[in-house]
């Protein structure tokens, strides 16, 4: 059953990959690929990450899509149709077919979604899961290790969001003053 | 963006923009207790606040939620992630070693406290970021 779940999710994503890379009109393409981060959402609450779903529908659903549909206000609407040589297309199908089989054989190796004895649960994880109450009192593990354990690495992503944003004023607020 | 058009989108959008910043700060609040933290509540929260722009109208979304306060908003959320870590070295611990300030009793209560604190800020600056990086989108020349 939930096999059947993950292969239509699964099915819906990638259909709404391919109508939001295939239409020339960018709004439906961006509304496409809200769409498409939601059904990800989905995904991610179905693997029990839940936070890293919660993430994906606040930002990828949810702003991006509004500051991808401003700035093609901005811009124009509409994709430029262009001329398509045939031996550019066998070089991308190419491509796409090698990077698959590289995915497909790599994907052999990775351990079983839960296996306990899995490489990734038998390094920190477990010492994590045992001790961050007690540490740190925080219930979720994952807050725990972004604002405790990884402070640094968290300080540096709000000052990425804090100069991303310094930059954007920089850009635009001095043409438009 | 919008004059007022479309019955349907300003009731419906009046009915939910309270409840969407209401979810965004309790996302904001409850960021150690369960899924969530800092960086979804401030887009939450920013979500809910360009809803009210779209369908109100920019004008009307900058009176209450003026540009240049929201470049202070993002300063301060930095700002109070930084002082937190510098707090903690100021009550001799290393820097972002929320158990030593002394806030608590019990250095895992103050850690908690601590880690409540620097979500706070991350919630501010991302929400104040999102909507300054949107109001220059949308902005048409005058």
């Amino acid at each position: 059953m939930i096999l059947a779940v993950d292969i239509l999710l699964l099915g819906v994503a990638i259909l709404l990959a391919v109508k939001a890379i295939h239409t020339k009109d960018l709004v439906e393409s961006t509304v496409l690929f809200a769409g498409y981060s939601f059904v990800l959402a989905v995904i991610w609450f179905e693997l029990n990450s839940v936070d890293v779903s919660f993430t994906e529908a606040a930002v990828g659903a949810g702003v991006s899509t509004i500051l991808l549909v401003a700035v093609i206000a901005l811009s124009l609407r509409y994709e430029e149709e262009e001329e398509r040589s045939m031996v550019r297309n066998y070089l991308a199908a190419i491509a796409c077919i090698t990077f698959f089989i590289v995915l497909a054989l790599g994907v052999q190796d990775l351990p079983i979604i839960g296996d306990p004895n899995a490489p990734h649960h038998q390094h920190v994880v477990p010492r994590y899961i045992e001790n961050t109450y007690e540490e740190t009192g925080v219930v979720n593990i994952v807050t725990a290790i972004l604002a405790n354990y990884r402070g640094y690495d968290t300080l540096g992503e709000v000052t990425v969001i804090f100069t991303a944003g310094i930059s954007v004023i920089l850009l635009l607020r001095r043409v438009w003053q | 963006m919008s004059d007022g058009r479309g019955i349907i989108l300003r009731t419906n959008a009046r009915f939910m923009v309270p409840f969407i910043l209401l979810w965004g700060l309790y996302v904001l609040t409850h960021g150690t207790s369960g899924p969530g933290g800092g960086f979804q509540a401030g887009v939450v929260l920013a979500a809910g606040i360009i809803l009210y722009a779209v369908v109100f109208g920019l004008e009307e979304s900058k009176r209450i939620f003026p540009i240049k306060v929201m470049l202070i908003i993002a300063s301060i959320g930095v700002s109070i992630y930084a002082w937190v870590g510098i707090f903690s070295i100021i009550f001799g611990g290393k820097f972002l070693e929320y158990g030593k300030i002394p806030i608590s009793h019990y250095p895992a209560e103050s850690s908690k406290l601590g880690i409540e604190m620097v979500e706070i800020g991350i919630g501010l600056t991302v929400m104040a970021i999102m909507l300054s990086i949107f109001y220059d989108f949308v902005h048409r020349g005058d």
